[in-house]
């Protein structure tokens, strides 16, 4: 169920004997083929713009005012471009629940990036290198937790957190999160790490280095495109996740997503606070996107399947 | 701590498998154990655990006193709510991962043929990078019920409107003493037959300044013409007494332009015309001793669109909604499978006389079967746990029928505290998954084992 895709850039191989083929065809073939080329830019043009419309909707309806938004709809503003504004921006960074659920989904996302990220590489070096009884049934057993879905885990997990003190806060979500997370990440770098050559190891080994050195100075840094791919993963799935925060966090704790989805219930009258509200969700989601495009697509095909 | 371990190194054995990750520095258990124990530990207290938890908790009943037995399964089939849930998971797991899935195969081949098909694929796939819940307030706005307001609408009824004229005068009706009369159905028609050589005045009151046709221009009276029949039918706004004339053309006074106007004799439409932007219009001769009648869809309400958080096609939006997220993430494996198929294959049955689509259908679609098959798959795991896209869009009236599982354990768990029947459903949901569970275990096994 995983795959170690290609990125979004990687071109397809140039079709080969080419010319000789070509040469071949009657100009009429040929014809048709440069009309039926111009037939899929179109249609490619089109279906770039469906994509394309809706985000190009919310991030204009977050910049005009609630007036102009209750008198029609957000491509007025295509005709009428001086009536952009970031007064709903300011309103919203003004408000209190707003900012601090911000700061919230910070506080969520980086320990349980990292959490997931160090636990599941020790599990995985140990997996991959390291001998025990069991080992491979092990690995077997944490593959399989793979597809549990965290719908299982909600009720139980909790009045586990009710009775220990951690239901709604932001301890109580992170830890929520690693354990979700885990099965992914020791399977990645564990499959990764074994492919670590071991002549390698072996090396370091006779220069001296114990367990621990070998794990942080060899296996670490020789993992590291998988663990950049795990972490952007484990990071947007964090960051992007409203389900597991709803119920786990209170007023206090909550991240953005939870605190923008009270406001839905409501919708229509808050769209000044909605639609800028969502589009500074998105902007660290996509600057990663846009920043890190080969280690997203690897890690969002590989881990697609929780 | 580490370098303690150095002592029962044996240098590299294993001779047996050439292939072998046996440790390299001979690690005592207690070390592995100590690399394993967070994880392990974590695994077990937040997924294994809650596995097992949910298992008996879904046989007790909701206060969890006393065994229930089977009662929380058969509920799965009997509770309304639970049902419509399972029946639109049915929907959502055949439509939208096939839907998703053929689309991303579609781009795929297609994107091939452009040299900007990276940009396309970057612009298909962002979608995957925001969260559901952005994805869903997106789509709040998209799905507006107002045409004015949400561009799904705006969209369709312009479609709709191209190919069905839609009423300029919804409101319009006969004033005081008005030569017209209501003919049924909401049509108006001329009390006393036309003849020809005559004018004809047929006013109407009722249109807002602001909803007249943007080509209506200053109402003219009609020149009689022999052999035809004249007229004017334009908004005769006449406020009070001493404001304009009843029934005459004033100079401040728009024409409805575009009205249609039909002559009737005995019940059959013997002529018909358009009143130009003055609100003039001419009938041939034909139309003598008819009866001038403006038919009803000079009147009807305008198209509004569809409701597309209703009832009836919440669910199908919904679906829309994730197609927009995830067909990226299907173009983009099929795209690298794509990469993998061999052009010559390609070629060959270019140059056997095979035509693009047989090349499609008969050379790329079955070398990338396997491809397709994990896919579907995992959008299909996917879509069995969908929440928040639904909890999102489906606006309260509408929640119950675009209900799906997760979200019933949501709402059954959480805000009807009935975690029985939720525990139900967890393992429910744990049961469908367990075929792909199996599969990569045992995939898995092979590999491991080498």
């Amino acid at each position: 169920m995983t795959a170690e895709a290609g990125s979004l850039t990687k071109a397809a191989p140039a079709p080969s004997g080419g010319t000789a083929a070509r040469a071949r065809r009657s100009l009429g073939a040929r014809l048709a083929e440069r009309v039926s080329g111009g037939l899929v830019q179109v249609f490619l043009i089109v279906v770039g713009l469906f994509w394309l419309v809706p985000t190009i909707g919310l991030l204009l309806s977050s910049l005009r005012t609630p007036q102009d938004m209750a008198a029609g709809g957000w491509w007025q503003v295509l005709t009428e471009p001086s009536r952009l504004t970031f007064q709903s921006y300011e309103e919203l960074l003004k408000n209190g629940d707003i900012t601090s659920s911000l700061l919230n989904t910070a506080l969520i996302t980086v320990p349980a990036t990292v959490l997931v990220v160090v636990i599941g590489a020790l599990a995985g070096y140990a997996f991959a290198w390291m001998d025990f009884p069991g080992r491979d049934w092990w690995f077997l057993a944490v593959v399989g937790l793979l597809v549990v879905p965290v719908q299982v885990a909600l009720i139980p997990i909790a009045e586990l957190f009710g009775k220990i003190g951690l239901f709604g806060s932001i301890v109580g979500v992170i830890l929520f999160h690693v354990g979700f997370g885990l099965p992914f990440a020791v399977f990645l770098l564990r499959n990764f790490f074994a492919e670590i050559p071991r002549e390698l190891l072996e090396a370091a080994r006779l220069d001296g280095a114990g367990e621990l050195r070998l794990f942080l100075r060899v296996v670490m840094p020789l993992g590291g495109p998988a663990i950049a791919s795990l972490g952007i993963f484990q990071f947007l799935w964090v960051w992007n996740d409203m389900l597991v925060a709803l119920i786990f966090s209170d007023s206090g704790s909550q991240p953005i997503t939870v605190a923008l989805q009270t406001q839905v219930r409501q919708f229509g009258n808050n769209i000044d606070i909605l639609a800028p509200g969502a589009f500074i969700s998105m902007v660290v989601p996509l600057a990663v996107f846009f920043a890190f495009q080969r280690q997203f697509v690897s890690g969002v095909m590989a881990g697609a399947v929780k | 701590m580490a370098s303690a371990t150095a002592a029962g190194s044996s240098g590299p054995a294993a001779p047996q498998a050439p292939k072998s990750r046996r440790s390299v520095t001979g690690t005592r258990k207690a070390v592995a154990a100590l690399f394993l124990l967070p994880a392990l530990v974590l695994l077990g207290a937040l997924v294994v655990y809650p596995i097992g938890y949910s298992l008996i908790r879904s046989f007790y009943d909701q206060s969890g006193d006393s065994f229930a037995g089977f009662d929380n399964y058969r509920a799965l089939f009997t509770d309304d709510g639970i049902r419509t849930a399972l029946k639109n998971n049915v929907i959502w797991v055949v439509f939208a991962p096939t839907v998703a899935t053929a689309l991303g195969l579609i781009f795929a081949v297609l994107t091939e043929r452009v040299r900007w098909g990276t940009a396309f694929k970057l612009v298909v796939f962002m979608p995957m990078a925001i969260s559901m819940l952005a994805a869903g307030i997106i789509f709040r706005l998209v799905y507006d019920q107002d045409p004015d307001k949400g561009v799904a609408n705006a969209v369709w009824v312009g479609v709709h409107d191209t190919f069905a004229e839609s009423s300029a005068f919804p409101k319009a009706h006969p004033g005081r003493e008005s030569p017209l009369e209501p003919a049924g159905g909401g049509a108006f028609i001329t009390k006393e037959p036309v003849s020809a050589g005559q004018t004809v005045v047929l006013p109407l009151v009722g249109v807002a300044p602001d909803l007249m046709p943007d080509g209506a221009e200053k109402a003219a009276a009609a020149r009689p013409e022999d052999g035809k029949i004249t007229g004017t039918t334009w908004q005769d706004f006449t406020r009070g007494k001493g404001v304009g004339q009843l029934n005459g053309v004033d100079a401040a006074e728009l024409g409805y332009a575009g009205m249609k106007i039909e002559a009737v004799k005995d019940g059959e439409v013997v002529a018909s015309t358009k009143a130009s932007g003055d609100g003039t219009f001419s009938l041939p001769a034909a139309a003598d001793g008819a009866l001038l009648r403006l038919p009803a869809d000079n009147f009807a309400e305008p198209y509004n669109g569809l409701s597309w958080l209703g009832p009836s096609l919440v669910t199908p939006a919904i679906i829309g909604s994730y197609v927009w997220m995830w067909a990226g993430f299907a173009m983009v494996l099929i795209a690298a499978g794509l990469a993998g198929v061999p052009r010559e294959l390609l070629e060959a049955a270019r140059v056997d006389g095979a035509n693009e689509w047989q090349v499609f259908r008969r050379v790329t679609v079955p070398l990338l079967a396997p491809v397709l098959a994990v896919v579907v798959v995992t959008l299909m795991i996917n879509v069995l746990k969908v929440f928040d896209l639904v909890f999102i869009i489906a606006p309260g009236s509408s929640q119950d029928d675009a209900n799906v599982l997760a979200l019933e354990l949501y709402r059954k768990g959480f805000a009807s505290d009935q975690p029985g029947i939720a525990s139900a459903i967890a393992v429910f949901l744990l049961l469908l998954v367990i075929p792909v569970m199996w599969f990569n275990v045992r995939r898995l096994r092979r590999e491991v084992r080498r």
